[in-house]
C-alpha cells in the first residue's frame, strides 16, 4: 500500500479522507498549521486501521518555505491531497487587504506552489496521484465569495494545465469539485440540506475518484448540472442576480 | 434546526454546536446558558434536548488501547458501531452493550446502559474505569470510583446534567469468537418466564419478548433468549472455525419515511405478536448466531423508528424491585392488554442488584414497551405510572419523554445525592434540558 499526504489535514474533509485511506491500509502524512491537535487523531488513526501515521507542521501561506518543507519531508508520499481552503468572509476580505492576500495565499499560491514541488518528484518518479480540491464557486464569480471563488477558479486552472503536462507519465491528477458541504466551514450557513453532503461522503468521492483515475468530479454529484446552468445564464441577466 | 431523538418526540427546534478540541467548547459553555450535551440521539424522549445542543459529533478518536488489558481510552462521541468494528476482530467485545450499537460511549455512560447481561456484569458504569469531563465554568477533571467519586457516580445515569463528558477509559472483555451460543425457550405465560429467568442467573445474557396483547391464561406469554459467548472448539462449521472474529455487516434496509400512523393499529400489532409468538420454535431451541442478530436484532433496519409515523412514539420502561414482581407485573400487563394499547417489541428482562446514585436499574424485573403516540395514551401512561410507584418502582429517563416531576422523585430515592454533587460542580447552573427543567431538576 501507499502512503498519503493530506494537506490541510485539520479540516473535516481532510479527516474524513484519512480515515477513508487509514481504512483501505495506507499510511499517511497528517500536515497542518498548529499540527499538535493532530496527534490524537494520529492515535486514534494508528489504533483503528494499524496504519504508520506521521504529523507535520504546514504553513500554507508561508511561501517562502514551501520547497523546502517538501524536500525535507521524509518518507516521501505517492498520493497528496491539497485540502486547504480559507473561505472567510467576502465583505471582510474586500474591506481588508491583508484578508484578501491570505486568501488568494490559502486557495490558490499555496497549494497551487507546494503541489508544483511535489509534481517535479512524482514526475521523476514517474508514480503517484495528486489531487486538489477546489470548489464549484470557481466556476462562476458572484459577489458573495468572489475573493474565495476567483482562487478556487485559479487553483482549478492549475489543476488542469498540471494534468495536461502530466497526462504522459505515469502520474495523474484529479480535480474535485465540492459543492455544499456541512463542515467547520459552513457552520452556521443556512444551507439546502438536499445540495449539502457530509464530510464522509466527499471523502469516499474523493478516494473512489483516486482509486479509478478520474480527472474532475463533483460532490455531490448533481453540482456538475447545477453548475452547467448556472455557467450558461447570459452576463447581462447574471450581473444582476442577487448570488 | 428541527432535531428530535429516536422516538420522535418531542420535536424541538435547537441551535446545534459542534466542537474540535476543548477550547471550541468552553467558547460554547462560556456563551452559552442553557445547553445540553447529545450523542447519536438514540434516547428516546427529550433527555438531549434543549435550545442549545452539544453534539458529540466531531469529537469521537480513540485515544489508547491496552492490549493486555482491554482499556480503551476515547472520546466521548466514538460509537459502540466503532467499538465493535476495531476490537472485535482483536478478540475484545463490550462488556455491556445496550439493544442498538449506534450509541456514542458518552451517551452510555450518561444513561448508565444496561443490557441482557445486567444480572452478571450490572450496568455500564461498572466498566468504566474513568471519566474526564468538562464543567459549566470550563475546568476539566477527572473523576472514578476512586477520584472525584461523587462526580463519578453523578455523571453516570446523570443525562448530561454534570457537564460534558470529554473522553473515558472503559475495559473491554476477552472473546475468543464473535459468535454467541444461543437457546431460545418458550414459555406459557408470566408466571412460567418469571421462573425461568430466576432459572437462568448463571447464563451471561438473557432477555425475553413478551406478547403484552395477550390475555387470560396467556398473560405474558414470552420467548426467552439467552446466551453465552461462543469458545472457539463450540463453533461448527470450519468456515467460522478459521474466521472466528467475523464482524458484523453494514445493514443495507432501511425505512425511507415515516409510515402514515394508520398502520399501527391494535389489529395489526395483534397480529405481529400472535406471528412472533407462533414463529418461535417449538419450545426450545439451540443454535450459534452472530453477535450482530443477538445484541442488535432491530439495528438491521436503519430508521426502523419509522414505523410509528410523524407523530412519534413513547417507550416506556419501568423496572420494579423483584419482591413484588410476582404480583405487580402481571396486574400492570393486564392493564395494558385490557386497554389493547400492545407494542409490537415488548422486552423483559431481570435486572442483579445495584444500587447508584440516579442510575434507571435496581434487581428486579424491567419491562419496555413502545407506545404510538395517539391522543389519550398520556392518560394512560400516567395510569401506569401510578400503579409502578405503588410497586415501588421507577421510570427509565433514557426512555422517557413525559412523566412528571413527582413520579421521578418517588422512583429515585438518592435523588438529594445527586442534586447536591450537581450544584457542586455544576456551579453556573448551565446544564438543563428539556426533561430535567420538566422534572423539576
Amino acid at each position: 500500500m501507499g502512503r498519503v499526504l493530506l494537506i490541510g489535514a485539520k479540516s473535516d474533509v481532510a479527516r474524513a479522507l484519512a480515515h477513508e485511506f487509514g481504512a483501505a491500509g495506507y499510511d499517511l502524512i497528517l500536515a497542518a498549521r498548529k499540527s499538535r491537535e493532530l496527534e490524537r487523531d494520529r492515535a486514534d488513526l494508528m489504533i483503528r486501521y494499524n496504519v504508520g501515521v506521521q504529523v507535520e507542521e504546514l504553513d500554507i501561506t508561508d511561501l517562502e518555505q514551501l520547497h523546502t518543507w517538501y524536500a525535507t519531508l521524509e518518507p516521501k508520499p505517492d498520493t497528496a491531497i491539497s485540502v486547504v481552503g480559507l473561505l472567510g468572509v467576502q465583505e471582510e476580505a474586500q474591506a481588508d487587504w491583508q484578508s484578501a492576500k491570505r486568501a488568494y495565499e490559502t486557495n490558490l499560491t499555496g497549494p497551487a506552489l507546494l503541489l508544483e514541488t511535489i509534481a517535479a518528484d512524482f514526475e521523476q518518479r514517474n508514480e503517484g496521484t495528486i489531487c486538489g480540491i477546489s470548489s464549484v464557486a470557481g466556476e462562476r464569480g458572484r459577489k458573495s465569495n468572489y475573493l474565495y471563488g476567483s482562487a478556487k477558479a485559479g487553483f482549478s486552472e492549475y489543476l488542469s494545465g498540471l494534468r495536461n503536462r502530466l497526462a504522459k507519465s505515469n502520474v495523474h491528477v484529479v480535480t474535485v469539485k465540492p459543492g455544499f458541504i456541512d463542515t467547520k466551514m459552513t457552520e452556521g450557513m443556512p444551507l439546502p440540506a438536499p445540495l449539502t453532503a457530509q464530510p464522509e461522503q466527499v471523502a469516499k468521492d474523493i478516494f473512489k475518484a483516486c482509486m479509478k483515475k478520474k480527472n474532475v468530479i463533483y460532490t455531490l454529484w448533481m453540482w456538475r448540472w447545477i453548475m452547467a446552468i448556472i455557467r450558461n445564464i447570459p452576463e447581462p441577466i447574471f450581473k444582476k442576480l442577487d448570488l | 434546526m428541527k432535531v428530535a431523538n429516536w422516538g420522535n418526540y418531542p420535536v424541538v427546534d435547537a441551535e446545534v454546536r459542534n466542537f474540535r478540541n476543548v477550547d471550541e467548547l468552553r467558547e460554547i459553555l462560556e456563551n452559552g446558558s442553557s445547553l445540553i450535551a447529545r450523542g447519536l440521539g438514540r434516547c428516546y424522549g427529550d433527555s438531549s434536548l434543549n435550545e442549545t445542543i452539544i453534539s458529540t459529533s466531531k469529537w469521537k478518536r480513540i485515544l489508547d488501547f491496552d492490549r493486555q488489558t482491554g482499556k480503551v481510552k476515547c472520546e466521548a462521541g466514538v460509537s459502540l458501531d466503532d467499538i465493535l468494528k476495531v476490537f472485535v476482530p482483536r478478540g475484545w467485545f463490550p462488556a455491556v452493550t445496550p439493544g442498538t450499537k449506534f450509541v456514542t460511549i458518552g451517551g452510555a455512560i450518561a444513561s448508565d446502559v444496561h443490557g441482557k447481561s445486567h444480572h452478571v456484569t450490572g450496568s455500564f458504569s461498572n466498566y468504566v474505569d474513568d471519566i474526564t469531563i468538562m464543567l459549566s465554568d470550563g475546568r476539566i477533571l477527572t473523576c472514578s470510583k476512586e477520584l472525584n467519586a461523587d462526580l463519578f457516580w453523578s455523571t453516570c445515569g446523570g443525562m448530561g446534567l454534570t457537564g460534558v463528558i470529554l473522553e473515558a477509559t472503559i475495559s473491554l472483555i476477552p472473546i475468543e469468537t464473535s459468535y454467541i451460543i444461543q437457546e431460545v425457550v418458550k414459555t406459557k405465560n408470566i408466571g412460567e418466564i418469571m421462573t425461568l429467568f430466576e432459572e437462568s442467573e448463571a447464563w451471561t445474557y438473557s432477555m425475553a419478548w413478551i406478547d403484552c396483547l395477550a390475555t387470560g391464561e396467556s398473560l405474558g406469554r414470552s420467548v426467552m433468549m439467552r446466551g453465552e459467548h461462543a469458545k472457539h472448539e463450540d463453533l461448527l462449521s470450519d468456515r467460522s472455525r478459521k474466521q472466528p472474529l467475523t464482524l458484523h455487516k453494514e445493514s443495507s434496509l432501511n425505512v425511507p419515511f415515516n409510515f402514515p400512523s394508520f398502520t399501527l393499529n391494535g389489529l395489526s400489532m395483534k397480529a405481529f405478536n400472535t406471528l412472533y409468538y407462533a414463529k418461535a420454535p417449538a419450545q426450545y431451541k439451540k443454535s450459534i448466531v452472530h453477535y450482530d442478530p443477538f445484541f442488535y436484532p432491530l439495528d438491521a433496519v436503519h430508521n426502523w423508528n419509522r414505523i410509528y409515523g410523524k407523530r412519534g412514539f413513547v417507550q416506556y420502561q419501568f423496572v420494579l424491585p423483584k419482591e413484588n414482581s410476582r404480583e405487580g407485573l402481571p396486574a400492570i400487563l393486564r392493564k395494558i392488554s385490557e386497554h389493547g394499547k400492545g407494542s409490537f417489541l415488548a422486552v423483559l428482562k431481570l435486572f442483579g442488584p445495584q444500587e447508584t446514585v440516579i442510575s434507571f436499574p435496581m434487581e428486579g424485573y424491567a419491562l419496555a414497551l413502545d407506545f404510538p403516540i395517539t391522543k389519550n395514551l398520556f392518560p394512560f401512561l400516567d395510569s401506569l405510572d401510578e400503579m409502578v410507584q405503588y410497586y415501588g418502582g421507577r421510570i427509565y429517563l433514557t426512555k422517557d419523554a413525559r412523566m412528571s416531576a413527582e413520579t421521578f422523585r418517588n422512583g429515585y430515592p438518592h435523588l438529594g445525592m445527586f442534586e447536591k454533587s450537581r450544584t457542586k460542580f455544576d456551579r453556573e447552573q448551565k446544564f438543563e434540558s428539556l426533561q430535567s427543567k420538566r422534572l423539576g431538576l
